[in-house]
C-alpha cells in the first residue's frame, strides 16, 4: 500500500433512500494507481457507492474524503472536487446535441476555462488514444455504442482527472462491442489512472484489479486480491454469487 | 399521417351499400331544409315550375338533385391521387366559403378604399405586439419553469400562484385588469403597453408549462454527465438542457404566437389600433361592418397560414437536425 494519502477514503458511509437503507458502513480507500472493482448482484448497492464518490448521490452517515475534500451539504467548491472525478456511465450520457468534438471541449472550455485552441488539440489527442479521431465531427447518435463509450472516456479523460469512475460501462453494449470498451480501459489501467469500477466483466477483474470489493445488500461483503478473490473466496455469499456469474 | 397499414380496403365511398346511403341520407337532410324556394330552387323551375307554389315537391326535387350531385362528387374525388384530393377538397370549401360571403352584398370599392390602412396601420399594429408579447413571454416562461421546477418553496410558491392565476382568468379581463387596475395604484399605463402586459403575462403562463414540460423530459442522465463533469446550475442548463429542450418547445410556442396573434384581438377593447380595432371603427360610419369583418377575418387567415408555414419549416429544421 500506497503510503501517501488516499485519492478517495470512505469511512462507515452509510445512505437511506427514505426508509430504505441503500448502503450500511462502507469504508473504503482509494490510493493514487489503483484499479478497484466492485461487483455484486443487482441492488447491491454498488452503483449507489460509486455515484456518492462525486455526490451524483448524498450519504447520509460516516465521511467521504476526496484528495482531501470532505464531502457535506453546505460544501461550496464540489464543481472542484468533480473536476478531478471523471465519470463513465452505463448510457454514456453524451451530448446528443453537439459534436464528438464539442463534447470533449465542453468540460475544459466552460468548467476547466482552457483556451479552445488548445482544448481542441487535448480532445483530438484523446479521441486517438481511444482509437475514433475520424468521428470528431460526427454527432454521438451517429456511432454505435462501443464508439460512444469509447467517446464518453475521452471526455472524461480531457478534464484531466486524477481517478476515474466507471459505473458498469458495458452492461448496455452489445456483446461485440464490449470488447474494445473492455481494451480502452486496460490501456487507461496500464497508464496508470486510478480507477473505481462497477462492472460484472470477471475477466477484466482478474487481470486488471488490484482489489475486488464484493458488495451485497448494501454491504462491502468481502474485499480482496483478484486471485484470493476468484479462487478463494473468504465468504459463503462470494463464493454462491461466483457460482451463479461463472458458471457458463 | 397515421400509421397506414399494409393492406388496403378500397374506398368506402365507392360500395354500393354506402353510396345509397349517402344519396338517401343527403336527400332527406336537404329536403328538410326546404331549398325548393331558394337560388337552387330556381334554377331547377323548368322541373319544378313556379318555385313560389312549388312546395313538398319542390323542395324534394331540389334535394334530390343536389343529393345526387354531392354523392357523386364524393365518390368521385376517391377515385384520385391524395394530393388532388385534397386540393380539390380545399378549392370547394373555399367555394363555398365565398358563397357564403358573396350572400351579404358587400360592396368590393368600400374594401378597396380601407384595406390599404387596415395592413398598414392594423396588421403592423397585430403584428409588433404579438411579436413583443411572445418574446417577453419566452423569458418569462424559462423563468416560471425553472421556478416551478426548483425545490426553493418562494419561488416555486410565486410561479404557480402565477401560473394558477393568468391561466385562470379570461384574457379579456386580464387586459381591463391591467388596463384599468393598474391607474388605481398611481400607475397611469397606456395602452399598447396595457396590451402587450396582458398578453405576455397571459400567455408566459401557458408557456411556462410549456417549458417546464420541455426542460422534464430531458433525461437525467443529461443532467448526471454535466453534473460529474462540474458543471453548474446556469451552464448546464444554457449549453445541455435548453438546447435539447428546443425541438419539443418551439412547435407548441409556434402555436402559441399563432393563438397569440388572434387573442391580440382582445386588445382592442383598450383603444389599441389593431386589426380588430379598425376592423370594428372604419365600418362603423357607413354601416359596412360586414365588409370590414370579412376583410379582417381573411387578413387574419392570411397571417395564420404565414406562421404555419414558418412553424413546420422550423419543425422539419429540428427534427432533421436531431438524427
Amino acid at each position: 500500500m500506497n503510503s501517501a494519502a488516499p485519492i478517495i477514503e470512505m469511512k462507515n458511509v452509510s445512505k437511506w433512500y427514505g426508509s430504505y437503507r441503500a448502503l450500511t458502513d462502507v469504508n473504503l480507500s482509494v490510493y493514487e494507481g489503483e484499479k478497484i472493482v466492485v461487483c455484486g448482484p443487482s441492488g447491491s448497492g454498488k452503483s449507489t457507492m460509486i455515484r456518492t464518490l462525486n455526490w451524483l448521490e448524498a450519504h447520509q452517515e460516516g465521511d467521504i474524503l476526496v484528495n482531501g475534500i470532505r464531502l457535506h451539504r453546505q460544501m461550496r467548491n464540489i464543481a472542484e472536487v468533480r473536476m478531478d472525478v471523471g465519470m463513465v456511465f452505463q448510457h454514456f450520457n453524451l451530448f446528443p446535441h453537439m459534436t464528438v468534438l464539442q463534447n470533449l471541449m465542453a468540460g475544459p472550455v466552460w468548467v476547466r476555462g482552457i483556451p479552445e485552441a488548445e482544448a481542441r488539440a487535448n480532445a483530438m489527442t484523446y479521441l486517438e488514444r481511444v482509437r475514433i479521431p475520424e468521428q470528431a465531427d460526427k454527432y454521438p447518435g451517429q456511432l454505435s455504442g462501443g464508439q460512444q463509450q469509447r467517446v464518453a472516456i475521452a471526455r472524461s479523460l480531457c478534464m484531466k482527472p486524477r481517478v476515474m469512475l466507471f459505473d458498469e460501462p458495458t452492461s448496455a453494449l452489445d456483446p461485440e462491442m464490449v470488447s474494445e470498451v473492455l481494451d480502452t480501459m486496460i490501456e487507461l489501467a496500464n497508464d496508470g489512472m486510478t480507477m473505481v469500477c462497477v462492472t460484472h466483466e470477471m475477466g477484466f477483474a482478474r487481470s486488471v484489479a488490484d482489489r475486488v470489493i464484493f458488495m451485497d445488500a448494501g454491504q462491502v461483503i468481502e474485499e480482496n486480491t483478484p486471485a484470493e478473490f476468484f479462487d478463494n473466496p473468504r465468504h459463503e455469499r462470494t463464493r454462491l454469487f461466483l457460482s451463479q456469474i461463472l458458471q457458463h | 399521417m397515421l400509421y397506414a397499414d399494409t393492406v388496403e380496403s378500397g374506398a368506402a365511398v365507392h360500395r354500393p351499400p354506402v353510396i345509397l346511403a349517402m344519396l338517401l341520407g343527403f336527400t332527406a337532410l336537404l329536403t328538410f331544409f326546404g331549398l325548393g324556394n331558394t337560388l337552387v330552387g330556381h334554377f331547377m323551375s323548368p322541373v319544378i315550375g313556379d318555385p313560389e307554389t312549388a312546395g313538398f315537391y319542390g323542395d324534394f326535387a331540389t334535394g334530390l338533385v343536389l343529393a345526387v350531385l354531392l354523392t357523386a362528387n364524393i365518390s368521385g374525388i376517391a377515385f384520385l391521387r391524395l394530393p388532388v384530393q385534397i386540393l380539390i377538397v380545399w378549392i370547394e370549401l373555399f367555394l363555398l366559403f365565398l358563397g357564403f360571403f358573396y350572400s351579404f352584398d358587400l360592396n368590393f370599392e368600400f374594401i378597396r378604399s380601407k384595406v390599404w390602412f387596415m395592413i398598414t396601420q392594423g396588421v403592423f399594429t397585430t403584428l409588433y405586439v404579438s411579436a413583443i408579447s411572445i418574446t417577453l413571454a419566452s423569458v418569462v416562461a424559462i423563468i416560471g419553469a425553472v421556478a416551478k421546477l426548483s425545490s426553493n418553496g418562494f419561488a416555486f410558491g410565486i410561479a404557480s400562484f402565477y401560473t394558477s392565476f393568468f391561466r385562470g382568468l379570461p384574457l379579456l379581463m386580464q387586459v381591463y385588469l391591467i388596463y384599468l387596475g393598474l391607474p388605481q395604484l398611481g400607475y397611469v399605463i397606456d395602452a399598447v403597453p396595457a396590451g402587450i402586459l396582458a398578453l405576455t403575462l397571459c400567455y408566459g403562463a401557458y408557456m411556462t408549462e410549456i417549458f417546464r414540460a420541455g426542460i422534464q423530459s430531458i433525461s437525467r442522465g443529461q443532467w448526471e454527465a454535466a453534473r460529474s463533469m462540474g458543471f453548474g446550475f446556469g451552464l448546464t442548463m444554457r449549453r445541455v438542457i435548453l438546447p435539447q429542450s428546443m425541438p419539443l418547445i418551439i412547435p407548441p410556442t409556434g402555436n402559441q404566437f399563432i393563438a397569440m396573434l388572434k387573442d391580440s384581438s382582445l386588445v382592442s377593447v383598450i383603444g389599441v389600433w389593431e386589426l380588430m380595432f379598425l376592423a370594428r371603427t372604419l365600418g362603423n360610419k357607413d354601416f359596412r361592418h360586414m365588409e370590414m369583418l370579412i376583410t379582417a377575418a381573411l387578413i387574419y387567415w392570411l397571417l395564420s397560414i404565414c406562421l404555419e408555414l414558418i412553424q413546420s419549416r422550423i419543425e422539419r429544421f429540428y427534427r432533421t437536425k436531431s438524427h
